[in-house]
């Protein structure tokens, strides 16, 4: 399943545009960050203490990566249908 | 909530649009379509995992969540369009900050294992997530410097650079081990280790040339790609595998993707660039020599 991950990743990336490069570079960021909380959401199940203040604090930065991270790729691509 | 076979079922539909995202947006025709799914398939993972058994605590996953989602919005609709790759270093270095704060906060709930081997990997996994996430940390932040022009972006070329970084390296290895084989007093290695990966960091970034940074951020957000994956085959979570295998492949490609457009783009434009500029300095001199 890595194997094959990895070589549809290879497969689908070789052949983009120069102009795509950082929103994708934008995109794989934001993916990276969805990593992250689904690490987190494990964490983030006791009850309060000290890992779960990481936890949700680790998860709000996570948000805001994947968030903005998607929503300004929106605006990078709204300028290329012009 | 929803059962396991359920949650797999949600996994594997949201690397399906993982994958259509990032294939998307390889064409421009199709990359506002790419970016959607995306986004489609963040929520799917997140809901999926939000609605498992694992996870309790709703009210501060709200109260995380919903700030986080308008702060990104907000600074995604302010940033200004030249400063792309910046936004893009900034963001990954909240990326790397996250994953040390797992990784401290996975350390510090002492979860029992059936067996010391599990312990062992866990710890390791946490060691080295919290390496990786450090070196992200302060690399993307030195990156976002250099981008802005806060930050010369002439290499910081110490004298005996490879050996400081080894030095690190190994550092880094011989507290992993004092990590992994301590019991109680481990949180200890675990903190200077973060303190050393953050050093070396700022020091394999601040080696690199301006020019360079987006190579730069696409590598780290390909290594943390590949950190996820490991994280994930040691948790034994295929989301977390799959998808961290895209993006260290996808990052890796594209990286050197931009390495070539970049040295294809400095070799085609230095005849067109050495011409304009003969052409620059005959005026002024022309203008000179009619005063």
């Amino acid at each position: 399943m890595f194997v094959l991950a990895c070589f549809v990743g290879w497969q689908v990336i070789w052949n983009v545009t120069p102009a795509l490069h950082t929103p994708l570079m934008c995109v794989t960021n934001a993916i990276s960050g969805i990593i992250i909380i689904g690490g987190m959401l494990q964490i983030s199940g006791e009850l309060t203490s000290a890992t779960t203040i990481l936890g949700a604090v680790a998860i709000l930065i996570g948000t805001i990566n994947i968030a903005g991270g998607l929503l300004v790729t929106q605006r990078m691509l709204k300028m290329f249908q012009r | 909530m929803i059962s396991d076979n359920l949650l797999t079922v949600a996994y594997i539909v949201a690397s399906a649009f993982f994958i259509l995202s990032l294939s998307g947006l390889s064409n421009p025709e199709t990359a506002r379509r790419g970016n959607l799914f995306g986004i489609i398939g963040m929520s799917v993972a997140f809901l999926a995992t939000a609605l498992s058994p694992k996870v309790g605590n709703y009210g501060l996953l709200v109260a995380v969540i919903v700030p986080a989602v308008m702060i990104g919005g907000v600074l995604a609709s302010r940033v200004a369009m030249t400063s792309m790759p910046e936004l893009v270093a900034i963001l990954h270095s909240f990326v790397g900050l996250a994953a040390v704060f797992v990784g401290f906060g996975s350390y510090l709930q002492h979860n029992s294992f059936k067996t010391p081997v599990e312990a062992t990997i866990h710890e390791i996994e946490i060691f080295v997530g919290v390496f990786i996430g450090a070196i992200t940390f302060t690399g993307s932040i030195l990156a976002f410097g250099k981008l802005r022009a806060l930050i010369s972006s002439k290499p910081l070329m110490l004298p005996g650079r490879h050996f400081l970084n080894l030095l690190m390296i190994l550092a880094s290895v011989y507290l992993g081990y004092l990590f992994v084989s301590g019991d109680h007093n481990a949180l200890q290695p675990l903190i200077i280790m973060t303190v050393i990966a953050s050093i070396l960091g700022i020091h394999l970034v601040a080696a690199i040339g301006g020019g360079d940074m987006p190579v730069v951020v696409s590598m780290l957000n390909s290594y943390s790609g590949w950190a996820t994956a490991a994280a994930g085959f040691m948790l034994s979570n295929d989301l977390l595998i799959v998808t961290g295998a895209l993006v260290g492949s996808s990052g890796a490609i594209l990286s050197a993707i931009m390495c070539k457009a970049m040295n294809r783009r400095s070799a085609a434009s230095s005849p067109a660039d050495s011409a304009r500029r003969v052409e620059r300095r005959r005026h002024p001199a022309n203008s000179r020599k009619a005063k």
